[in-house]
Order: C-alpha cells, then sequence, then structure tokens
C-alpha cells in the first residue's frame, strides 16, 4: 500500500510531470510565470484546489454517478465542482491575502479552466481507477509538480529579464525554448 | 467572408492569440492526431457557438460563464461518445485531451467575446473559422514535429531509410521547442513585413 503510494507521488511530481511531459497546465504556467512569488502564490491555490477537486469528484462519482449509472455526465458534473471550488478560493484569498489576489488577476478565475484540475480528476477516476486514498495522493501530487514546474520556470524567467535575447525571439518563443530545456532536464526522470 | 478568413492568419487562436496551448502540444505528435483533436474542437466550438447566440438573451449576466460551460460541456460530452462509437482509435490516441475540450479556452473565449454579441449566422462562421484556424496551427505544429521525430508525415515516411529520426521532437520537450521557434519565425516575418 505504502510502496504503491510512494510510486503514485514520484510519478505525478517528477517521471509524469503534469507540465512538462502531459502537458497539462500551459496557460498558468506560460502567463502567471513571471515573477516566483506569484507563481508560487499560483502553484498553492491550484493545489488547494486540486486536491479537494480530487477528493470531492470521487465521492460523487462512487456514490451518485456510478450508483445511478449516469457516468456519461462526468464532464459536466466535474467541471461544477471545479467551478465552484475555483469560487471559493477566490472568495477566502480576496479577504485573506488581497494582495495575492491581485497579482494572480485574470488568472484566478481561469484555474477553472486548467486543464491539469479536470485533467488530474479524469486521470485517476477514468484512466486509472485509483480508491479514494490514492486519488488523493495523485493530485495533490500532480499539484506539486505543476507547482514545481511554474517555480523552476519563473526562476529562469527572472534571469531571463536581463539577458540579450534576439529581438525576434523575445517574449514568448523564448519562454517556451526554456520550457523545452527544463522539459528535457526532466526527461532524466524517465528512466527511474 | 471576412469574417471567415481570420481565424486563419490575423487571429489564429494559436499562432497570435496564444490560445490553446495544451491540446496544441499534447495531440500534435503526429498529423492524423492533430486533424481529428482540430476537427472535435471545430465541431464543438460550432456548435456551443450558435447554442450561446441563440440564448444570449435569456442568459443572466451575472451566470453567463457557467451557462457557456454548461453549453460547452454538453457539446463536448456528445462528441466523447461518438468518437468513442465510430472512431475508437481515434478517440483511443486522444484519451483524456478529448473531455479536456471543455477546458479549452479558445472555445470559452469566443463564447464570451462573439457568440454573445452576435447573430447566430455570424457566430457559427465565426466558430467555423477559429476552429479551423486552431485545426491549422494543429497541423503545422504535427508537421514539423512528425517529419523531425518519426520522419513520416500522415504515417507515410518522406526520407529514404538512412534517416535518423530525431525521437526528441515527439518527446514533450520538442513540443515546446517546435511551438517556440514557431512564434520566433512568425515574429521574424512580422518584423521583416514592417520594415519592407
Amino acid at each position: 500500500m505504502l510502496e504503491n503510494i510512494l510510486r503514485i507521488a514520484i510519478s505525478a511530481i517528477l517521471i509524469n510531470n503534469f507540465v512538462l511531459s502531459r502537458f497539462m497546465g500551459i496557460c498558468p504556467f506560460l502567463g502567471v510565470s513571471k515573477k516566483t512569488s506569484t507563481a508560487a502564490g499560483m502553484g498553492m491555490a491550484v493545489t488547494f484546489v486540486m486536491t479537494m477537486a480530487g477528493t470531492i469528484t470521487w465521492l460523487i462519482n462512487k456514490y451518485i454517478l456510478v450508483a445511478f449509472n449516469m457516468q456519461y455526465m462526468k464532464t459536466i458534473v466535474f467541471i461544477f465542482v471545479i467551478a465552484a471550488l475555483v469560487q471559493f478560493v477566490e472568495m477566502a484569498l480576496q479577504k485573506y491575502s488581497p494582495s495575492l489576489y491581485s497579482a494572480l488577476g485574470i488568472y484566478l478565475p481561469l484555474i477553472t479552466t486548467n486543464c491539469a484540475v479536470l485533467g488530474a480528476v479524469l486521470l485517476a477516476i477514468d484512466t486509472y481507477n485509483y480508491g479514494l486514498v490514492e486519488t488523493i495522493v495523485f493530485n495533490f501530487c500532480a499539484a506539486i509538480g505543476f507547482t514545481l514546474a511554474i517555480i523552476l520556470l519563473s526562476g529562469v524567467r527572472e534571469r531571463l529579464e536581463t539577458a540579450k535575447i534576439p529581438k525576434f525571439m523575445q517574449g514568448f518563443p523564448i519562454v517556451l525554448v526554456s520550457a523545452a530545456l527544463i522539459s528535457i532536464a526532466f526527461l532524466g526522470f524517465a528512466g527511474m | 467572408m471576412n469574417n471567415f478568413t481570420k481565424g486563419f492568419i490575423k487571429e489564429n487562436p494559436v499562432l497570435v492569440l496564444l490560445l490553446g496551448m495544451c491540446p496544441s502540444l499534447a495531440t500534435t505528435t503526429s498529423v492524423i492526431n492533430a486533424v481529428g483533436m482540430g476537427l472535435s474542437a471545430t465541431a464543438v466550438l460550432i456548435c456551443s457557438n450558435a447554442v450561446i447566440s441563440m440564448l444570449r438573451k435569456l442568459i443572466p449576466q451575472k451566470v453567463r460563464i457557467a451557462s457557456y460551460i454548461a453549453i460547452i460541456a454538453a457539446f463536448v460530452t456528445i462528441v466523447e461518445m461518438l468518437l468513442k462509437a465510430y472512431l475508437p482509435e481515434l478517440s483511443e490516441a486522444l484519451g483524456v485531451f478529448i473531455p479536456l475540450i471543455v477546458v479549452n479556452c479558445i472555445i470559452l473565449a469566443r463564447a464570451e467575446a462573439f457568440a454573445s454579441k452576435n447573430e447566430v449566422l455570424a457566430s457559427i462562421v465565426d466558430g467555423a473559422s477559429m476552429g479551423l484556424g486552431f485545426t491549422f496551427a494543429l497541423i503545422i505544429i504535427a508537421t514539423v514535429r512528425e517529419i523531425l521525430g518519426a520522419g513520416t508525415w500522415c504515417g507515410l515516411s518522406v526520407f529514404t531509410s538512412g534517416y535518423q529520426p530525431a525521437t526528441m521532437f515527439i518527446l514533450p520537450a520538442g513540443g515546446f521547442l517546435t511551438l517556440g521557434i514557431i512564434l520566433g519565425v512568425i515574429n521574424l516575418i512580422k518584423e521583416g513585413k514592417k520594415n519592407a
């Protein structure tokens, strides 16, 4: 059991990193990675939403959708659970951490459409058929993997600010190439 | 007509507006997958644009995003079921990225920016234009990645047998690299036009 959970955790964080090898959550990965502090805040918000979403959708899937044989409704139901959670996080941040709230800006409500959240939920429930504990661990670690990737990229981007870059590569092109290099580094975990 | 062509070059959702990055990196390992993904998203986009435009006067302002997502999710579920029934191989290859069309920002962006303000017919044209522009961008990315990474195009081999495919390009890192360089080249072309 413990060994299994450890395997899920390492796989979700390093080997199949959600951003760098599954390509989920690219929009916030590119959008909010300008500064390390905002990147870390975004990572924490996503971690909370993903862990909660994994738990709640697993319960809904098992006790409502499967019980009444309505699995075809899963995409619609799951996206609403996620949207509700994001709304909750937004209200909480607005009240308790207004500076982070304004730094995340448009990307905060956009966590709803962060495909890493829905993707992790669907993968855990649909593809891997995980149990409740495994689902929670998988979602939490997937989010940690997302946070790790976005913090790494923001570190690189802070350095890039002062670097001399050819004009046509400035902005998104150079960020994507940096992401490619980080992704190559993560390939090293593939043999694990 | 202008409404229809804008999605390809001037307002291409992926290459110019930088929307819908996740599927455009994840499903472009081969041209066939790219076309499948592009057309599925186009179908959802046209239908959701049409319905949202029809209902635009009925949906209250405050809950509009939630309503759009419900409409989009319904069409995605339909597409998902159709693909599973008629094209099981493609459905297998695209996997979780079919249900993830729900959270493709292009679709929500068009609902918010266009369909909620325009007539039904114009919205359908806009959906088709953006959807095909998305497909077009996916095909470009996939062409580069498949030819370099596997030595094939649409499954047909392009090089003589001596070619060693650079597998890196169909790996995730190659996706980032290819898109980065394509965007760089586009900037280069734009600059050249300005100077000329």
